[in-house]
């Protein structure tokens, strides 16, 4: 096990921000709250996997909600360790570690608070190792493992648990409760042993946002494209380097759907996204798509929101291979392309 | 006839205008009391072109007075920031991820009290009286000035923040206010700052407000003041008094706007090569584009609309270095010592200006002195400023079609006829006076930003009424009616939800009513 203090968190940060490929929310408001949590508590240990004890409890800790809301009604601070200690009684039970269940994105952060305070180790791993909009895109869902029981709690205290059929049900019912709470909460659930969490986690993806964070600082100090870094890093490549010209939204509630196309001088990349970057393609072929991961990134390697693309934004489009159970035809049932509405196979991207 | 002035940190530019026809202009050096320099610069103007103090009908300026005052942590007053939102928000209190130094200079001092909203306008807690009492109390003996009041969601509903000023002015009478829904976008630390810096700004803004009818008075103008706002627009006094904090970046905006207005365009990129500095900027419609992230002042986070300017480290002072690997120019300036330091003035440092003046770009200083500076040099030099603007220009371009380029500030001598990507290249007329012209471009502006619930069948129904909000606003701030246009509206669905919630963003824009105004 190692510590996580705060200064690292600012790395995990902006590697996980990378790792949310256009969406999962500003991680800005998820850092600070988890810093004053360190600040306060200490440092946080984090566990690899294979640390874990077969009969350890694990439960996982996230965000749900609109990141847009999040930025204004800000947390309270305690809504993590309201849901977790909900659970916990649901339980019967005391949970010995807390996971990301999303490592892109505000997520990354989410289970800091819970560890600093109760003193527990957060586990080194992941549900998706990227970011997804809903709860049911698990790879926990693959193999299985259920959400439920879910515990949901708000700023005022409110907390809910739901006890679901299959983890379709767990959104469902997650979501509508978020909702009538005012749009952000957090939650704690996908209870698991110690072997299951390494069975059916991502293993080692808050130190790899971490690193992927430390590389954009050394690339800018050291003067080497910061895109090209991150690719490299991550397994990919600069697909596409060019300028924001056009961005059109569709009006879909809830969703920031739409497409941008990014020109050179004598081509142009259409990139489509609904909160996440999904489709990146070169006069109609394919280059990259869900669920590859496509990172939207500017000259200085900052991740470019969906939300915030631009006209005239001068952008490189990387792209990244996923996890290999997302690319099983169980894994693209549940996040392939078909799963965002899109007609096109999957093709795994080429390196 | 009105006269606009530019209150730079080097000189103070005044120019006389009438319509559009620039009647007079006078360069003097900024002073420290801001006020002198005026005074010079409209004695200047005086002297250029006789006329009597009542034919003026308006005076706008644009200063950078109170983003130096924040900068250099000076003239701030003790502040508080009472935010309502309990029990949301406190993980994050007010002056979270400041900067020590200038938290330490207003105070800190932060209250969480219970009120907000949530998105959709339900109240998250009910304001508290008593609580709201307490800390007036409090704020009372700090012997605090001024107060940011900041609500949750305060842009979907504002009353709490209202509410919760009347609690605060009854038991601290002399309290200034400065309300966050007034001030900032979503985004409530990001807003919650800035109207923490403007509450800081207030005392500053009342001497600087008095200062300046002063220094107009002393001149026998009695005609109203406007301050350039961040966007181009114009604010009057009273509301200058109120938020400084909208002239932020008023400096770069009207140089963009002055250069367009000179040169007749409205689309079109804005280089203005100063002494130490290049900035770039678009204008759309006439206005800046915005820049879309965060701003970082003084090392606060805030949500401005700032416009969309790149800078780089260029300018007529700029010193010119060989390097093994190639020729350096900047960014270290001689600034405004380029009257002693450079080659042309009989100094001993190589600058851009005498690289311009040797290449006969420019006539300045005495022209002999570099008679002598190598060809090779002086061609190497032109290129690697030309290569550098050509960047930047490319950088901001939005369409691959080549675009007009309108030039100004005195530096511009530096850059070349040619740029590639650019399909002209205008020097326009009284050029080195863009900034102060551009303050002298008398608009209003009225904008919305909220966020609104969209019924699918009624979406026409809620944008139209956004926009007429923001030409409402536009009107009460003194624009005449049928001059008034939109010039962006913007919607963006709320991510991760499945409601049907937006925020819609309508800004309008129209020309001052000059004559209501003398009245």
């Amino acid at each position: 096990m190692r510590e996580i203090g705060a200064a690292e968190l600012r790395h995990v940060a902006r590697g996980a921000a990378i790792l949310g490929t256009g969406g999962g929310g500003d991680p800005y408001i998820g850092r600070l709250v988890a810093e004053q949590a360190l600040l306060e508590y200490g440092p946080v240990l984090v566990a690899e996997p294979h640390e874990v004890p077969d009969d350890a409890l694990v439960a996982g800790i996230g965000m749900i909600g609109a990141p847009t809301v999040m930025i204004e009604k800000l947390p309270a601070g305690e809504e993590a360790v309201t849901a977790f200690l909900t659970l916990q009684r649901e339980l019967g039970r005391s949970i010995t570690h807390v996971l990301p269940i999303e490592v892109g994105g505000m997520n990354s952060l989410a289970p800091f608070p819970v560890a600093a305070s109760l003193g527990l180790p957060v586990l080194d791993a992941d549900c998706m190792g990227r970011a997804f909009p809903m709860v049911q895109m698990v790879v926990c869902t693959l193999d299985g493992v259920p959400a439920s029981p879910l515990a949901i709690a708000d700023e005022k205290g409110n907390a809910i648990v739901v006890d679901v059929h299959d983890n379709n049900w767990a959104e469902r019912l997650a979501r509508s409760a978020t909702i009538r709470m005012g749009c952000t909460a957090l939650l704690s659930g996908f209870p698991m042993s110690g072997k299951q969490a390494r069975d059916v986690t991502i293993p080692g993806t808050l130190t790899l946002a971490s690193r992927l964070g430390r590389l954009v600082e050394q690339a800018r100090r050291e003067h080497v494209d910061p895109c090209q870094a991150i690719a490299s890093f991550l397994g990919g490549r600069v697909l596409f380097t060019g300028k924001v010209v056009d961005v059109m939204r569709a009006r879909d509630p809830g969703f920031a759907k739409g497409e941008a196309r990014i020109e050179a001088h004598d081509a142009s990349c259409r990139l489509e996204f609904q909160n996440e970057h999904l489709v990146a393609s070169r006069d109609g072929e394919v280059l990259a798509s869900v669920p590859d991961l496509i990172c939207v990134l500017d000259e200085q390697g900052e991740p470019v929101p969906a939300e915030r693309l631009r006209y005239g934004q001068r952008v490189a489009v990387v792209g990244a291979p996923c996890h290999p159970r997302w690319r099983t035809p169980e894994g693209l049932a549940l996040v392939g392309p078909a799963a965002f509405g899109y007609s096109h196979e999957y093709r795994p991207l080429g390196v | 006839m009105h006269i606009g002035i530019d209150v730079g940190g080097t000189n103070t530019d005044a120019v006389l205008v009438e319509g559009r026809t620039v009647l007079a202009e006078c360069k003097t050096t900024t002073t420290a009391d801001v006020t002198t320099g005026i005074i010079k610069a409209v004695g200047g103007l005086r002297a250029a072109v006789a006329f009597e103090p009542a034919v003026i009908s308006a005076v706008m300026i644009g200063t950078t007075h109170f983003v130096n005052a924040v900068v250099e942590g000076r003239g701030l007053a003790q502040t508080a920031a009472v935010r309502l939102g309990l029990p949301a928000t406190r993980a994050l209190p007010p002056f979270v991820d400041w900067p020590p130094r200038l938290r330490q200079v207003i105070g800190g001092h932060s209250y969480l009290c219970h009120g907000g909203h949530e998105y959709d306008g339900r109240v998250i807690s009910p304001l508290d009286e008593d609580e709201l009492r307490r800390v007036a109390a409090d704020i009372a003996e700090k012997g605090v000035r001024s107060v940011a009041i900041s609500s949750v969601f305060s842009l979907v509903n504002g009353d709490f923040e209202r509410q919760a000023a009347e609690i605060l002015t009854a038991e601290v009478p002399d309290l200034l206010v400065s309300f966050s829904h007034e001030i900032g976008r979503l985004g409530l630390l990001e807003r919650e700052n800035a109207t923490i810096i403007n509450a800081a700004l207030r005392e500053l803004a009342e001497q600087i407000a008095d200062g300046l009818v002063e220094s107009l008075t002393a001149q026998g103008i009695d005609a109203p003041l406007y301050l350039s706002q961040n966007d181009g627009t114009l604010m009057d006094l009273e509301y200058a008094r109120c938020y400084p904090v909208a002239t932020f970046s008023s400096g770069p905006t009207n140089s963009m706007r002055g250069g367009a207005f000179l040169s007749g365009l409205d689309e079109c990129a804005v280089i203005d090569v100063g002494g130490t500095t290049t900035d770039v900027g678009m204008l759309n419609k006439g206005f800046p584009r915005e820049a879309s992230s965060e701003v970082l002042i003084s090392g606060v986070r805030t949500n401005f609309r700032m416009p969309d300017v790149l800078s780089v480290g260029l300018g007529g002072g700029s010193v010119v270095r060989e390097t093994p690997s190639g020729v350096e120019v900047g960014p270290d300036s001689v600034g405004f010592r380029l009257s002693e330091q450079a080659l042309v003035f009989g100094g001993d440092t190589l600058t851009a200006t005498d690289v311009a003046v040797a290449a006969g770009l420019a006539d300045i200083g005495d022209a002999t002195l570099v008679r002598n500076l190598d060809r090779t040099l002086v061609r190497s030099v032109l290129d690697h400023v030309c290569d550098r603007i050509a960047t930047q220009v490319d950088r901001l371009r939005t369409c691959p079609a080549p675009l007009p380029v309108v030039l100004v500030g005195g530096g511009s001598v530096l850059v070349p006829d040619e740029i590639e990507g650019v399909s002209e290249m205008i020097r326009p007329e009284h050029h080195a006076f863009a900034n102060a012209i551009g303050a002298a471009i008398a608009q209003v502006g009225g904008e919305v930003d909220r966020v609104f619930t969209i019924d699918e069948n009624r979406r026409d129904e809620v944008l139209d009424s956004a926009r007429q909000e923001a030409v409402d606003k536009a009107v009460a701030a003194g624009a005449k009616a049928d001059s008034v246009r939109i010039v962006e509206v913007e919607e963006i669905p709320l991510a991760y939800l499945p409601g049907n919630a937006s925020r819609v963003r309508a800004r309008a824009v129209g020309d001052l009513v000059l004559e209501r105004a003398r009245a």
